[in-house]
């Protein structure tokens, strides 16, 4: 069984322990921060106040991009997506708060080369759980959890950041 | 049933837009905040997303128009749909086909969405009745009737500059008889929560009916742009109108066209609206068309933003599928 009470804080420190040696192993300077919305904005605005970088925060909202909206629609709230600085020729860490599927990481990355063509992405989740229907991994994450299929995790924020585990009948 | 559920699903969500009257004040402002998020779309590197690939939007056409049919085409685009032009002027009902017939033979080529213009009023309903189930469409503008994508367009620009709605003076100025843009603005305000709308025009160019739309009535430009906060002028449908209702352009400039000096009368941050084309000179003197209250070109800025807002959601909205959420 896994554990049930996620300290997101410990997670968070984690995900910059792995940050700083993975930005150091690959040589990234100065890159750019963009979180995925809702959560992974979330999880975004703390690292990067803790990297206190010069550039603003981007922001991805990946709806018009994701590929169930043939079954689904259009979701019913789409804020805007705000990348407030070119991302030609730039390293970009792209956060999400729960890496699962890996469909949202492919809408996300879909939509960021709309923007321009990146130096390059690397990845960074909070949580890196089972699931995956994609070729996607994440380059670093606050923890890695092995969950079954109708278990959830749901990152629930800003103001505390906290995870909750749920199972499904 | 009313008359406009034809344009809703057993769920609620838009699935045909026909006119603004009817819809809820949720509805239009979910146009609003969806167009607000396209909007940004225009400004990128690559101005597509791809939500409509694989799709296809037929334009039909029955009647001319520069810039609503340029910006729906864009629109889609930008959608990733496919367009297809139908240019009905010298098309088959030249030759005697019925407008059911072009309908069915587009249906045939498997078009996913009409968007309609067409001279009589209630063109698009009929077309939205006559459709198969998973066929959407959007009206252009019809006849007299209504021109909803235009008057959403102008709630967008209207809520950039003035974003609270109760509180705002509207006037809304010029040939309001013969203006489907009128009244689609009309029933979008009403919906959204203005309480002073005011329309100002000759007796002659003002339908009997309009004081049940909720609005008031002004006959005297100066006294109705006191305090105003939005000004639509309205083009001057010169090829529908006999002289016996107007005497002249330039007499109609002197008393009701749009000046500098009229301006002040109105209030002081007050924004200058035209769903064009304008007759500069006529409804509206070019000074104030390109001044700094002008914000005319916004507004086709914005209409692309509208036409991708309305387009996603009623494709969006495909049978058997859930109410957007996940």
């Amino acid at each position: 069984m896994p554990e049930n009470n996620l300290d997101v804080q410990q997670l968070i420190r984690n995900m910059k322990a792995g940050l700083d040696r993975y930005l150091q192993e690959h040589n990234r300077n100065n890159p750019l921060f963009i979180g995925i919305h809702t959560g992974g904005v979330w999880v975004a605005q703390q690292l990067h106040t803790l990297y206190r970088s010069s550039q603003p925060l981007g922001k991805l909202n990946i709806a018009f991009y994701r590929d169930d909206f043939s079954r689904i629609g259009l979701h019913p709230r789409v804020t805007p997506s705000s990348l407030p600085f070119d991302v030609v020729d730039r390293h970009v860490i792209l956060i999400d708060d729960v890496l699962f599927t890996g469909r949202t990481v492919r809408a996300a990355m879909n939509e960021l080369f709309d923007y321009g063509r990146a130096a390059s992405i690397c990845l960074a989740v909070l949580v890196d759980r089972s699931g995956r229907e994609l070729p996607i991994q994440a380059d670093v994450a606050g923890k890695h959890l092995d969950l079954e299929t109708n278990q959830h995790v749901k990152l629930s924020g800003p103001e505390p950041l906290a995870l909750e585990i749920t199972t499904a009948e | 049933m009313t008359g406009h559920s034809i344009q809703l699903d057993q769920h609620g969500r838009l699935i045909h837009f026909l006119t603004t009257e009817g819809l809820s004040r949720q509805i239009l402002t979910s146009i609003l905040d969806y167009a607000e998020s396209f909007a940004g779309v225009s400004g990128r590197s690559v101005k597509k997303v791809p939500l409509l690939r694989g799709k296809t939007v037929a334009n039909l056409f029955f009647e001319s128009s520069t810039r609503t049919r340029s910006t729906f085409e864009l629109a889609a685009k930008r959608l990733s749909a496919d367009v297809l032009n139908v240019n009905i002027a010298t098309s088959a009902t030249n030759k005697g086909e019925t407008l059911q017939d072009t309908l069915h033979t587009l249906e045939a080529m498997h078009c996913d969405l009409f968007v309609v213009r067409h001279g009589n009023s209630g063109a698009a309903h009929f077309i939205a009745r006559q459709v198969a189930e998973n066929v959407r469409v959007i009206n252009a503008g019809d006849g007299r009737h209504a021109h909803p994508t235009q008057a959403m367009l102008d709630m967008f620009t209207i809520r950039r500059h003035k974003p609270d709605f109760e509180s705002l003076r509207i006037a809304i100025v010029g040939d309001i008889a013969h203006s489907r843009v009128a009244r689609s603005k009309i029933h979008a305000l009403n919906t959204l929560g203005v309480s002073d709308i005011r329309v100002i025009a000759p007796k002659t160019l003002i339908p009997e009916d309009i004081q049940s739309l909720g609005v008031q009535v002004f006959h005297d430009l100066d006294e109705g742009l006191r305090d105003v906060d939005v000004i639509t002028m309205l083009r001057l449908q010169r090829e529908r109108i006999s002289n016996a209702v107007l005497p002249s352009e330039e007499e109609y400039f002197q008393c009701f066209g749009l000046t500098e000096a009229r301006l002040r009368i109105a209030g002081p941050d007050v924004i200058v609206m035209h769903p064009g084309p304008i007759n500069r000179g006529i409804e509206i003197d070019s000074q104030v068309a390109d001044g700094e209250r002008s914000v005319i070109l916004q507004q086709v800025s914005h209409g692309i933003a509208i036409r991708m807002a309305v387009m996603a959601m009623v494709m969006g909205a495909a049978p058997g599928a859930g109410t957007g959420g996940d």
